[in-house]
């Protein structure tokens, strides 16, 4: 069953370096909406139902803003890179980061082996031994997510509306107010 | 072998970043890069033959932790797939404008119009 998981990344290598490299933008995007889908059932694989959920609605969002930024009339095509040189370099750089970072998953304890397997007191430990007494909640990560760290989701809602703010903000055509009016010095009730 | 296939995926987003001149083959490889590493923090809490981190009735506690895959990488990775969404959707925004105000998604181009 592992060989299962190692096939579905290399498809998602696979998918990533053609979402790269084909010239049809459009071709591109709805690749990387093939890597994100063979993400979604990696983590039903690695028993995360919680977490593969998610992916879909959030991969499906990403090819509508993807496709409405492609979609343009006379989008003009073109091939290449950067130049030569730098390219030869970026390349040789990942090599290193490559050899480096295969040495760093020698201490990593192996796949299939989680951290919280070795340490006694892990937080995992105590979630998972605890939870359903101390929230209620019979899935655990639920658990964590609204009871044990709620305040961190709601700092990622905060994040999420701030962000769909920002764009709003960024994309709109014209400000509320044209810059030749004057300045309106008191409040006015 | 798992982890060097995902640091391979980062490094196809990585290269992507810094070698296309596409913004939005940029964007793309930004995209690519969050899957990468959702993936490997949840692979890090996987275990072999486990079960997911979801209580049943007949199930016995202890047995239950003894099984169990990691739920805080879940729950933590949750947050961020999430939270990528909304950077992704801020960078499409910035994006267009740049198309909006020069024509073209050549970040070469922008550079050299200097305005």
């Amino acid at each position: 069953m592992l060989e299962l998981m190692g096939l579905l990344l290399i498809f998602m290598i696979i998918a990533a370096i053609v979402a790269i490299e084909t010239r049809d933008l459009l071709a591109a995007v709805i690749s990387v909406t093939a890597v994100g889908f063979g993400s979604v059932i990696a983590f039903f694989y690695m028993r995360a139902p919680d977490v593969a959920i998610v992916p879909i609605v959030v991969e499906v969002l990403i090819l509508v803003i993807l496709i409405r930024a492609t979609l343009r009339v006379g989008l003009k095509t073109f091939v290449g890179n950067r130049d030569f040189f730098g390219m030869m370099v970026t390349i040789a750089m990942l090599l290193v980061i490559f050899l480096a970072g295969i040495r760093v998953f020698n201490d990593l304890p192996a796949f299939g082996e989680p951290v919280m397997a070795k340490m006694m007191d892990a937080p995992s430990r105590i979630y998972l031994a605890n939870g359903l007494n101390d929230t209620g909640a019979a899935n655990i990560v639920t658990a964590v997510l609204l009871d044990y760290r709620a305040y961190d989701t709601l700092g990622e809602a905060t994040v999420l509306f701030t962000s769909i703010i920002g764009a709003i903000a960024i994309i709109r055509k014209k400000a509320r107010k044209k810059p030749s009016e004057p300045e309106v010095e008191e409040w006015t009730v | 072998m798992h982890y060097a296939l995902c640091l391979a995926l980062f490094l196809v987003g990585l290269y992507g970043v810094m070698v296309k001149r596409n913004l939005i083959k940029i964007v793309i490889s930004l995209v690519i890069l969050e899957s990468a590493v959702n993936m490997f923090i949840i692979m890090i809490g996987y275990r072999k033959d486990g079960i997911a981190p979801i209580m049943s009735k007949m199930m016995d506690p202890e047995v239950f932790a003894s099984r169990s895959v990691d739920p805080i990488p879940q729950a933590l990775v949750l947050t961020a797939i999430v939270i990528g969404l909304g950077v992704t959707a801020m960078t499409v925004a910035l994006a267009m404008r740049l198309y909006e105000k020069y024509g073209t998604y050549d970040i070469k181009e922008i550079r050299n119009l200097k305005g």
